[in-house]
């Protein structure tokens, strides 16, 4: 049994702070939901996880099983089990998959069979074999990056895997499929899901045991899986009251250039 | 004084007319000045820490070295310090007519020798000129096809050297051929000026691959020269790794309507090597295509300098020029020159140019140590993907597992470096 323990993280992101103290606490085999509006800083969350250059951490403390995962190297963390499934995953031309997944492979103890893993793990999800020789991502559609994302999540076993609207890019089909293979990961290899989305069609195949709903920087209400369809009848509507990220003010007093004679509608 | 006077270019070995054309380069090379930073052309070179009095010509000449990789091969020529060490060649070949070897052996090689550099001559290709001991020929008749490649190879050796190694490629009407012309030499000081001509004639088709793993102490001025008929198809290619200061100069001349250039060259500089290359397409006749990429990768405090240019005559209505170089520079000491350029006299062009330099991409090398892969293994991925594109592209295709290694080597030079750097970090 792992655990994932998220306190008090803080991060900005172009001198605006985005993240205002996050709390989380997971273990193996679950899945929990963050939903929340557009622009309320979910993808920032995931970034700061996982060490996104660019973004720099204020404070507070990720530790999965006691090991603090912000005082590591971005691959480090991913060798103590941390997976991040992108939301736009970078091209990365003339670097294959197959180069990818064995250059990871290469520093655990499943090196040898790397390659029938990746054609178990393509068939699974209905993604052409063809896809393991083509360089990363490069003439990919949006639903195609996603299935690339997931056979990836499925060849390494993370310990914990961060989504960031996996299912945005889907059609229906895939989306299943998909959803489908990341709800048998949390069961087959007792992966931590943390699944980042803005809809709930992500949860009909994988069932979220907790939902966050996530505004303003921070977790704002915590609740079962109720809560993501009450959230996909309402909106988030309720929330739009915690406090925006961003007032033009603030930005103002940041910046020495600025003019401080500048309409500020203009 | 110098030692390359009209007098060493008389004693140099040939049928009279090859004597007369080399004392009457000297002439024009006595004549000529050496040429400086302050020309366009030479701008950003390092021209000015060259001297040519500091190099010798060769009388002498050794054994050709092994060659390092097994290439199946129509024919090879060995040459060592400008002559021709041996020639070998499938007997198919002879059969067809096609004929490769010393050029003053044969009774065209008068016409043949300069046919396509006297368009585009300089201070270096004169120098050949003068000096090129024994110049080779490839000659392909009309409609013969050269299934597996020609191979060309030229090493220097000795003690501050100076050697002018010449290659005339003849395609003719309708024939086609690939050639390997492969450069190597000793790590002292040396100096090497080749001259390539690649002559394509209608309907021909082309390969060319220019392979330079020179010797680090080691001065190329290279020049190649192509020139292609009506509906003539060139590829020519260079992939470059070795040499101190390494020019490569290369003219292409679109002759004959309809002919289609694809030009690619792969780099990668190390230590404090320079690498400089100098592109022309020069679209003389209607709905003519070339297409150039050219990318390259310096580490440590080498230099690279790429400046091109797209010519486009008034006659050459219909043009396509497309002309793209793209550089990855590995730590802050490492320097990239890249200017493009474009002189349009038509109306009637499609034309492009685009360059680029920048570090590793911190997006990829996120998303690849996002997935636990090392972050210098994620580097040399991505730096091994960067120069993929050309490698793919290039012609002899029996090269690019030899070419990856060659690109291997450089980057396991870099983890090295980079371990020592840390190891002395560690210690201090």
């Amino acid at each position: 049994m792992s655990e994932l323990v998220i306190e008090g993280l803080r991060a900005r992101v172009g001198g605006q702070e985005i993240l205002k103290g996050v709390d989380l606490a997971m273990a193996s085999g679950e899945v929990h939901a963050v939903m929340g509006p557009n622009g309320s800083g979910k993808s920032t969350l995931a970034h700061a996880l996982a060490g996104r250059p660019g973004l720099e951490v204020l404070g507070g403390s990720v530790r999965l099983d006691g090991v603090e995962l912000l005082d590591l190297p971005v691959w480090e963390r991913a060798e103590a089990g941390l997976f991040l499934a992108m939301q736009y995953p970078t091209e990365v031309p003339g670097v294959a998959l197959r180069d990818l997944l064995r250059a990871s492979a290469s520093t655990s103890d499943n090196a040898d069979e790397i390659g029938s893993l990746m054609r178990a793990e393509a068939q699974r999800i209905g993604f052409d074999e063809k896809f393991l020789e083509r360089p990363l991502n490069v003439d990919l559609s949006g639903g195609e990056k996603k299935r690339n994302e997931t056979l990836q999540l499925g060849v390494l076993r993370p310990r914990f895997a961060i989504l960031d609207e996996l299912d945005s890019g889907l059609d229906f089909d895939a989306l299943r499929l998909v959803s489908a293979r990341v709800e048998a990961a949390t069961e087959e290899d007792a992966v931590g899901v943390l699944a980042i989305t803005h809809y709930s069609r992500l949860f009909e195949q994988l069932r979220p045991d907790t939902v966050h709903v996530f505004a303003g920087g921070r977790i704002q209400q915590t609740g079962g899986a109720e809560l993501a369809q009450e959230l996909e009848d309402t909106g988030y509507e309720r929330w739009s009251d915690s406090p925006p990220p961003t007032t033009s003010g603030s930005k103002l007093g940041e910046d020495p250039f600025a003019d401080p004679f500048a309409d500020p509608l203009a | 004084m110098t030692d390359f006077s009209t007098d060493a270019a008389r004693s140099l070995a040939g049928p009279a007319w090859l004597v007369d054309r080399r004392v009457g380069a000297a002439e024009t090379f006595a004549a000529s000045a050496p040429p400086d930073v302050a020309d366009e052309e030479w701008r950003y070179s390092a021209i000015r820490e060259f001297d040519l009095s500091d190099f010798v010509l060769s009388s002498t000449t050794c054994d050709a070295p092994t060659l390092e990789f097994a290439i199946d091969s129509a024919a090879v020529v060995h040459t060592v310090n400008g002559r021709v060490a041996s020639v070998e060649m499938a007997d198919d070949l002879v059969d067809a007519g096609v004929y490769v070897g010393p050029l003053a052996g044969v009774d065209a090689g008068s016409a043949l020798l300069g046919a396509v550099s006297v368009e585009a001559s300089d201070y270096f290709t004169v120098l050949n000129d003068a000096f090129a001991a024994e110049p080779i020929l490839i000659r392909v008749p009309s409609g013969v096809v050269v299934q597996r490649p020609i191979v060309v190879t030229h090493h220097v050796s000795g003690g501050r050297v100076a050697a002018f190694p010449r290659l005339v490629v003849d395609v003719g009407t309708n024939a086609q051929a690939e050639v390997l012309d492969y450069h190597t030499s000793d790590s002292g000081p040396l100096l090497v000026c080749p001259v390539t001509e690649l002559d394509v004639a209608a309907a021909g088709r082309l390969g060319y691959l220019n392979v330079q793993q020179l010797g680090s102490g080691t001065w190329q001025f290279s020049s190649q020269l192509a020139r292609a008929g009506r509906d003539a198809t060139l590829t020519a290619s260079t992939a470059a790794f070795g040499g101190g200061y390494a020019r490569t100069r290369s003219d292409v001349r679109l002759a004959g309507r309809g002919a289609n250039c694809d030009l690619s060259a792969l780099y990668f500089g190390d230590g404090r090597q320079g690498l400089d290359f100098r592109t022309y397409q020069d679209h003389v006749a209607a709905d003519t295509t070339s297409n150039l990429l050219y990318k390259g990768v310096v580490s440590d405090e080498s230099r690279s300098i790429y400046t091109g240019l797209i010519r486009v005559r008034p006659d050459a209505r219909g043009t396509n020029a497309f002309q793209t170089n793209r550089n990855l520079k590995l730590g802050e000491n490492a320097w990239v020159e890249s200017v493009p350029n474009l002189e349009i006299e038509n109306n009637d062009v499609r034309c492009s140019h685009a360059s680029a330099v920048g570090p590793v991409d911190a997006e990829q090398q996120f998303y690849l140590e996002s997935r636990g892969v090392p972050t210098g293994e994620a580097e040399r991925l991505i730096v091994a993907g960067f120069l993929d594109e050309v490698l793919e592209s290039l012609p002899v295709t029996a090269m690019r597992q030899q070419l990856r290694s060659a690109v291997d080597a450089k980057l396991d030079r870099q983890a090295q470096l980079s371990h020592q750097t840390q190891a002395e970090e560690a210690l201090s």
